[in-house]
């Protein structure tokens, strides 16, 4: 089949959903790829460069998309491109089912299937094509550098010549891709890093990234692991506080990278005009959230502003979009797993199978009826939080639990030992002297066997065994008193007896030195 | 050589042997250990030969000169990999020589002080031969299944208990024969009967349970020792056997701890009787390629290594030593998790290891280790099923319920390296291959490997 990626038609956007790279492997799969031309200039991907990958170049979209079964954008498409499309072709991209039911309309009539990458599942086997997370994962990276552009201070702290500089603090609100992102590269520069998330779970993950987790102490915490890993609305007590949290934070930081968002619904407000007001003049507020309303009500969408006190808001929505080369590189990968999903012989044919958790989830459009909604998948995202473990016993019960064991070895061992001794006074009552001195010699020999044996490293149970098994050739010695007893077969049998023990000795010492030659430590 | 002489080198002699098996608590220790072992064995074998009874005939020369070069042939030639079968068939030896001195004891005309002597004599005769053949035949067996020789599978006659204690019967009637002067044969009848428990014994346990039996039957081979020291009345080979004796039937308690058995369930043969119908598994397996291994691998920043006897057969444990260096070389950490029933011997997957020259401080034993497993990334299962199989902990009626196992499926990512989709030495169907984070990757864990490291450098 034909695949092809046509240029971006909306303003400003300079990603490309196929690169040369990804072209290479979409082939791999038996693919013929197409680009329209000019597609990938915006992200420094030469016509040339999509020739040299074996791809093919056409002048224009319409050519394009006539020509290919499976088209691939990076935007949702505009009225006018999705007309063109026809029956049976397929279409891969963000697209936004939930916001815009008329193109979902459109599509079903027109019996285009789409998938919608946004769609795509977050269970751990999707995560390759997860394009949410790694177009968030840039966005956070990016947010940083516009904050560092825009902020007249070093980020790290610096004693110099000059003066003594402080290091800048940096608030991230909402540790998910985006959050965590910014966390670490804003650490990475020097500043203080300071975050705050609604899912106490994830409190474990900005430290790990070594940004301090702002705790806010409060029952009604979110399970995230309820929601598929996303936040959920909170309630207004929570809210309340939470706020009071910020206000408090508001006069000491520097920049604010707020990133929270709830699926489907307008960005909750967290950073309010009166924090605006309190914080320091040239500090930055870059809002991520700023597509759906901003987390700052100040926040104009695609635009930065400054306000009266001196602080600057950022609300670009395009932060993918300004690192075209790398969010085209992340994103191509991300449709190229899709692509790999969706053929799984590897013939260069869709097999597009509905009962794939990740297909099923990522498909809004399919043989002309509307797949969305999808159920929910058979896979949970994260695993629930375990129930609460069974009450740990106190010292004082291990160690009644203790004492009861010890007593009761200790009463084993006594009936052993009465039972050892009844049964060494049978014996002695009838044998002789001469064999009670063997015994003796007997078992103390055992014992001494036994508790040797005991502190005996595990990894040397080959080598022990070996070792034991060389030295039970002492049997040698019955066998060398009883070559000279002057009856021939007795002679055959011992020298024969000699002739195996001999074997067993040398081998089985030689083997357990071949053995323990071979350990070396690092 | 006057008999306090001989007694002082077998005193020393025993010292040197108590210290070589007590130096094996660790391994810089143990090289030194063998030497002991070496030197011990040296002694005691010059003090008898100075004995006046015993000559430098030209058949004892013979014979040590010949066994000698023998043995050593042997010991170099042995693959690491072959190790628990030249065991088995070493352990033959001392319980065929056991046999012949006992028949020998018989046939040597003996004077008594007393009837409660000759007795005790006969008694020593009968236990010497009958543990001697029993060894003799077992190991015998057991070098068979270890080598593939003989099927590996358990072998159930009806009744099989049943034979046992008959025979054990049938040995006890021949010996209070034998006291009355039923004459020599009733001792040959026995000698055969306890070679045929030799191999029924053996034949009844499974596969899995070999490292056991192996064990068991170095423990018989103590015993028979020690029996043959009491009858020759030799003190050296009483203390020596003991030793062996009861450094082999601990080395079995510790290793049926380790698999949650009864010591007395396992030489009975068989597993133990499940309740109920094992669980439903529900799945798929799925399998991978090479090349999702090794991204895998270099994404990975912790990696578990789980051998298993498929280790060992496929030879693979150089290339396995080659990919850890790599791996470690590219800052990653990387040990080995060892069962204590890893393979077909105790400490079986330590000495291959050691051989590939993997640093022993990276190979951690199950307790040191399991809990680590939730926090590594990939886990790479080389050839082991029984021991990684989550049957144990999450299904009641499974045959190894309540084994300790290694709990691999914990990690966020397990590769298992397997021949094939069938089950393990036990029979028994895996659950971990079915898991969620399990991918399959099938093929000649060797090949397997050996193509992960043309992706790894």
């Amino acid at each position: 089949m034909k695949i092809g990626a046509p240029r971006e038609t909306m303003a400003g956007e300079n990603r490309v959903s196929m690169t040369p790279d990804s072209a290479l492997q979409l082939q791999k799969l038996g693919y013929e790829c197409f680009v329209e031309a000019g597609a990938g200039e915006p992200a420094r991907f030469a016509d040339d460069d999509y020739r040299a990958a074996g791809v093919t170049v056409v002048k224009s979209a319409n050519e394009l998309i006539s020509a290919v079964d499976i088209v691939t954008k990076v935007r949702g498409p505009s009225k006018a491109e999705l007309k063109k499309l026809k029956k049976g072709q397929t279409l891969i991209g963000f697209f936004n089912p939930a916001g815009e039911p008329d193109a979902l309309e459109q599509a079903k009539s027109q019996g285009v299937n789409v998938i919608a990458m946004e769609m795509v599942p977050r269970i751990s086997r999707a995560q390759k094509m997860d394009a949410l997370s790694s177009m968030a994962n840039i966005a956070g990276y990016r947010s940083v550098i516009e904050a560092s552009n825009n902020f007249g201070r070093f980020f790290t702290g610096q004693v110099t010549a000059a003066g003594k500089v402080p290091p800048a603090k940096v608030l991230v609100i909402g540790a998910g891709v985006a959050g965590l992102a910014a966390i670490g590269t804003a650490q990475s520069l020097g500043a203080i890093v300071r975050a705050f998330d609604v899912r106490p779970e994830v409190a474990e993950q900005i430290e790990s990234m070594g940004a301090e987790f702002l705790f806010l102490d409060f029952d009604d915490n979110q399970d995230g692991a309820e929601t598929g890993g996303y936040a959920a609305p909170s309630s207004p007590e929570f809210r309340a506080k939470q706020l009071e949290l910020f206000e408090q934070q508001a006069p000491e930081i520097d920049i604010v990278i707020t990133t929270a968002l709830i699926p489907n619904r307008e960005a909750p407000e967290l950073w309010t005009e009166g924090m605006v007001k309190a914080m320091k003049p040239g500090s930055v507020i870059v809002d991520l959230a700023a597509e759906k309303g901003g987390n700052c009500k100040l926040t104009v969408a695609d635009e930065k502003i400054v306000t009266d006190n001196g602080v600057t808001i950022i609300g670009y929505t395009d932060f993918p979009s300004r690192m075209a080369s790398q969010a085209s590189t992340l994103y191509s990968t991300n449709i190229r797993h899709m692509m790999t999903d969706l053929t799984p012989e590897k013939d260069g044919q869709i097999n597009h199978n509905m009962e794939d958790d990740v297909i099923r989830g990522a498909t809004v459009t399919f043989d002309g009826e509307i797949t969305y909604p999808p159920p929910p998948p058979k896979v949970q995202a994260i695993a629930s939080k375990k129930p609460e473990k069974t009450p740990q016993k106190t010292p004082e019960e291990i160690a009644a639990d203790e004492a009861a064991a010890m007593a009761r070895a200790g009463r084993q061992q006594t009936g052993l030992l009465i039972a050892g001794a009844a049964l060494m006074a049978v014996i002695g009552a009838y044998a002789p002297a001469s064999f009670m001195q063997h015994f003796i010699v007997f078992v103390l020999a055992v014992f001494v066997g036994f508790q040797v044996i005991w502190g005996v490293a595990h990894s040397l149970h080959t080598p022990l065994m070996a070792v034991t098994n060389a030295i039970s050739g002492i049997i040698i010695v019955g066998a060398l008193l009883q070559l000279d007893t002057g009856n021939s077969i007795v002679t055959v049998l011992a020298g024969i007896s000699v002739l195996i023990a001999t074997i067993n000795i040398v081998g089985g010492f030689m083997v357990t030195r071949r053995m323990l030659q071979m350990f070396k430590k690092s | 050589m006057t008999i306090g002489l001989q007694t002082a080198a077998y005193i020393s002699a025993t010292v040197l042997f108590i210290l070589s098996l007590g130096g094996l608590s660790n391994q810089e220790s143990a090289k030194r250990a063998v030497w002991y072992g070496i030197i011990g064995m040296a002694i005691a074998v010059l003090a008898t030969v100075a004995e006046p009874a015993v000559s430098l005939s030209t058949v004892l020369m013979g014979s040590i000169v010949a066994g000698a070069v023998i043995g050593v042939l042997v010991a170099l030639r042995v693959e690491m990999t072959g190790m628990p079968q030249l065991v088995a068939a070493l352990h033959s030896f001392v319980g065929l020589a056991a046999v012949f001195i006992g028949l020998n004891s018989d046939l040597t005309v003996h004077d008594f002080a007393s009837k409660a002597e000759q007795v005790i004599h006969e008694v020593e005769i009968f236990l010497g031969v009958f543990i001697g053949a029993v060894t003799f035949t077992g190991s015998i067996i057991a070098y068979g299944k270890l080598a593939g020789k003989i099927d590996g599978k358990a072998l159930i006659i009806p009744g099989r208990n049943m034979w046992n204690i008959a025979i054990v019967v049938a040995s006890l009637v021949l010996l209070v024969m034998y006291m009355n002067h039923a004459g020599p044969w009733t001792l040959y009848v026995m000698t055969v009967l306890a070679c045929l428990l030799g191999i029924h014994l053996v034949m009844a346990i499974g596969g899995a349970d070999m490292p056991v039996v192996v064990s068991m039957l170095n423990s018989y081979s103590g015993w028979a020792a020690a029996a043959t020291g009491f009858l020759l009345g030799n003190d050296l080979l009483i203390v020596t056997g003991a030793l062996v004796g009861s450094s082999g039937a601990i080395l079995s308690y510790i290793m049926c701890k380790a698999m949650n058995r009864h010591f007395v369930s396992v030489i009975l043969g068989g597993w133990g009787d499940a309740t109920g119908p094992a669980m439903e598994i529900e799945g798929e397996q799925v399998a991978i390629d090479v090349d999702g291994v090794a991204s895998s691998l270099n994404d990975a920043d912790s990696i578990i290594i789980v051998p298993g006897y498929g280790m060992a057969v496929a030879q693979a444990q150089q290339s396995i030593s080659e990919l850890t260096r790599r791996l470690r070389a590219q800052g990653k950490s990387v040990r080995f998790a060892i069962h204590p029933v890893a393979g077909r011997l105790p400490g079986h997957m330590n000495v291959l290891l050691a051989e590939a020259k993997v640093p022993y401080d990276i190979v951690l034993e199950m307790d040191e280790i399991n809990d680590d497993f939730p926090n590594t990334d990939v886990v790479i299962v080389v050839g082991s099923n029984d021991i990684v199989n989550p049957a144990a902990q999450e299904d009641p009626n499974s045959p190894i319920a309540g084994m300790p196992v290694l709990e691999v499926w914990k990690a966020k990512q397990v590769f298992v390296s397997k021949r094939g989709q069938g089950t393990g030495y036990s029979g028994i169907e895996n659950p971990l291959f079915f898991k969620e984070n399990t991918r399959m990757f099938y093929g000649d864990a060797k090949a397997s490997v050996d193509a992960l490291l043309g992706q790894i450098t």
